[in-house]
């Protein structure tokens, strides 16, 4: 059975599947409070047991805001699946899915780091890519390419340095 | 343990065994390895939690060689990334460059002429044995076999002087456009290629001469961090990884991109998902990609002149000469070197790797100014599984597991 | 060149005896430089492959690289820098005994590359001195072993016997009226007289 045909078949209360015009993966729009119903339903009963891809998009500045994009691939049935789950920025928080795949742990730092997304249950969100302390969101569509005072961190650690070298002598 | 004769007694400690002796029994030592560190494969920084030699936890800090290249993306156009995705994962670049083109083919609509796809799946398989070389190199010489890395070098080097000429450059290439690749393949370099591949099966016998019944190498690397099946899985493995614990998964079969189904090759797997099965799967990975070579030299023998670019002027720049001569073609050329738009929609575009599977996912308004360009990197999942595997063996087994994972911290940090 | 200008090298500044104790000071540290490869990314797998069999750069007496900075005295920034990894690049470099020298190899550690993002370093001499830049991304293993020869002339023309007696500076000192770090004595080693810079080496010297 085609995979979009086992999706359509499945779902019976949750949003409608749709295929992606472009490279023709089923799609399915999916609200946030039903996001891991859904993800259960995927990895148990449909057979997709990995997880390739979490991350969101900023739609800036149409709201909701935040897209987040799951990516599930099924290697029994060689099939992939698209989930979205729009949030909006004043509640940038979506239920994490590591009980499901323990792998997704660090896209969803990473989400958390370049987003500002809070995933809830993930059990260490913190920053992966930036530095600790590092206080901006990078992929936001508000934040500048350049960034913003890109060598603070690096500069207070300089400062501490040399106060600790001079009180040397 | 008897292998063919050789009589050797071998201690092993207990996962989690303690030694009652020792004085610093029970007392753990923070120990920091990297960020700047020679068996770490690059900028990757591990705290590792040590109770006497045995791991008892290691966290992995990544971002060291983060780029910002997602932003940049965004910023930059989805034809001036073409660049930036050869720095991803830098020891195979023209692959990154294949697996970005495929995602923008994708959501453009493309088919690309056989000529192209034939020339791509040559890059993609030689890529490959650049890749596969530099973990035999850098994973050996941690291992203690200096040898290793001046052969796996020798073999680069004749890697780049062919790539040299094809492109101009002999690494960072960015031979790739979307709708094929930026040059054709003259006779002569199919000529050095088949040189080249014909010498090389005989060189991966050296290679395996040295190493695969090495006692100290298989000491090291036999049992040494195995995973299962459904855990490689579960933590998100792809690639050699998860083939060494015996998962058939290859997208080159499963998911064929650039005409692969029309190829005659095996996908290995291993058995136990230890260090040395993730070895035995590359070098044979090596010889399966010689064996592609060999096909794609072929085909191109007999498609010489033809196509090596889609004729579509909305994302393919048009012949340099046509450019002076047409008002249209300077327009076109005009069009697609300032402001190159791809219709509105989302794409992924995942493609096997020598690391696992690289994806693109691609999302556009249909203006010119890129929505999202995420890149699913395998290496940063490598990274995500040291801990399970490396929590309660040696130390020194740290350096093993590293070198068999074979992450680049280009890709990982992006 | 802005304010840079050209040293002249005297070869009688300082005695007969100190210029021949200088030559020969010289001619050890230039042939036996021990590079600390800070192998980034993408020009770190160019450096490997400069220490590889084809271009190897033990013939120029850089045999020994190590992976400590304690036990090295040339530091090759080889990649991209970025912002979080500056202070692991500052630190490796004071970790650096005198004297020591860094290349810049690659546009990202000379200026920042092709990346103008939020987190990349423009330039690894922001952070510290820098002696030569070699442009490339990556520069060919030719093009680095080029700048190690340009960095041996260089050495040729200091004066570390001479400045023995000369106040030691730090090495990290700011100066505004040249924009730059000032290339500092090397701990009483001079490479040129206190507070100037070396021009590019015009490649035509005799």
């Amino acid at each position: 059975m085609s995979g979009l045909g086992r999706l359509e078949g499945a779902f019976g209360g949750v949003e409608h599947v749709e295929v992606a015009a472009a490279d023709g993966m089923p799609c399915v729009e999916v609200e946030r409070d039903d996001l891991i119903a859904l993800m259960t339903l995927l990895r148990d009963e449909l057979g997709f047991e990995a997880c390739t891809i979490v991350t969101a998009v900023d739609h800036f500045p149409r709201e909701p805001r935040f897209q987040v994009v799951h990516q599930l691939l099924s290697l029994r049935h060689n099939d992939r699946v698209r989930v979205h789950c729009r949030v909006s920025e004043d509640d940038a928080r979506v239920p994490s899915v590591t009980g499901l795949w323990p792998g997704a742990a660090y896209f969803e730092r990473e989400a958390y780091d370049m987003f500002g997304l809070r995933f809830d249950g993930h059990a260490d969100l913190k920053r992966l890519l930036m530095p600790e302390g590092y206080g901006h969101h990078p992929l936001r569509k508000d934040f500048p390419h350049q960034g913003i005072e890109p060598d603070r961190l690096y500069k207070e650690w300089d400062r501490a340095r040399r106060h600790a070298a001079g009180s040397q002598g | 343990m008897s292998d063919s004769g050789m009589q050797t007694r071998l201690y092993e400690l207990e996962r989690g065994a303690v030694d009652r002796d020792d004085p610093l029994q029970g007392e753990l030592m923070q120990l920091n390895m990297g960020p700047q560190h020679p068996a770490t494969h690059g900028v990757l920084r591990l705290k590792v939690t040590l109770d006497g030699e045995t791991v008892v936890a290691v966290e992995p800090v990544v971002g060291y060689l983060h780029r910002g290249k997602e932003k940049t993306c965004e910023s930059l156009g989805w034809r001036k990334f073409f660049v930036h995705t050869d720095r991803l994962d830098y020891v195979q670049p023209v692959l990154n460059n294949i697996a970005y083109a495929l995602a923008l083919e994708k959501l453009a609509g493309l088919e690309l002429p056989e000529r192209a796809q034939t020339i791509r799946v040559l890059l993609m398989e030689l890529s490959r044995i650049m890749a596969h070389l530099i973990y035999l190199g850098t994973t050996a010489i941690d291992l203690g076999a200096v040898t290793m890395f001046f052969w796996t070098f020798n073999e680069r080097e004749k890697i780049y002087t062919l790539l040299d000429a094809w492109s101009g450059h002999r690494m960072n290439n960015t031979y790739v456009r979307v709708g094929g690749v930026y040059a054709d393949l003259e006779e002569r370099h199919e000529t050095d290629m088949r040189a080249f591949v014909e010498q090389f099966p005989a060189r991966i016998d050296e290679f395996e001469r040295m190493l695969t019944r090495n006692r100290i190498w298989y000491d090291r690397n036999r049992g040494v961090a195995p995973i299962s099946g459904a855990d490689a899985i579960a933590w998100g493995l792809t690639g050699p990884n998860l083939r060494a614990s015996g998962v058939d998964f290859d997208l080159r079969k499963r998911q064929p991109c650039s005409g692969y189904e029309h190829y005659d090759f095996e996908v290995p797997l291993g058995s136990d998902g230890d260090c040395y099965d993730r070895y035995l799967v590359r070098i044979e990975e090596m010889r399966q990609s010689v064996r592609i070579c060999r096909q794609a030299l072929d085909r191109l023998a007999r498609s010489r002149g033809a196509e090596f670019l889609a004729e579509d002027r909305r994302y393919v720049l048009p012949p340099r000469a046509d450019v002076g001569r047409s008002m249209e073609e300077l327009i076109f050329q005009f069009k697609i070197v300032t402001d190159m738009a791809l219709p509105a929609g989302e794409a992924y575009q995942g493609v096997e790797s020598s690391k696992g599977e690289l994806g693109f996912y691609v999302v556009s308004d249909g203006t010119s100014t890129p929505v999202r360009c995420h890149i699913r990197a395998p290496g940063l999942l490598s990274i995500q599984a040291i801990p399970v595997l490396a929590e309660g063996r040696l130390f020194s087994d740290m350096v093993a597991i590293i070198g068999s994972l074979d992450f680049v911290m280009g890709e990982v940090d992006r | 060149m802005g304010s840079l200008k050209p040293v002249e090298a005297s070869a009688t500044d300082g005695g007969f005896f100190a210029t021949r104790a200088d030559a020969l000071v010289n001619w050890g540290r230039k042939n036996s430089l021990w590079p600390m490869p800070l192998g980034l990314s993408c020009c770190g797998i160019e450096l490997m492959a400069m220490l590889g069999p084809k271009f190897d750069l033990a013939r120029f007496g850089a045999e020994a690289a190590r992976f400590t900075p304690r036990q090295c005295d040339l530091l090759i920034v080889a990649g991209t820098l970025t912002w979080k990894m500056a202070e692991a690049c500052r630190t490796i470099y004071d970790q650096m005994p005198d004297p020591k020298w860094v290349i810049a190899m690659g546009v990202c550690s000379s200026s920042g590359g092709m990346y103008d993002s939020y987190a990349v370093v423009q330039g690894v001499d922001m952070l510290m001195p820098v002696d030569v830049y070699v442009p490339g991304c990556p520069p060919r293993p030719d093009a680095v072993i080029d700048a190690i020869i340009k960095l041996q002339r260089k050495i040729e023309r200091e004066r570390p016997v001479k400045s023995l007696l000369a106040e030691p500076v730090r090495d990290d000192v700011w100066d505004e009226g040249h924009g730059g770090f000032l290339r500092q004595p090397n701990m009483g080693v001079s490479t040129h007289r206190s507070g100037e810079y070396v021009a590019a080496d015009e490649g035509e010297e005799a």
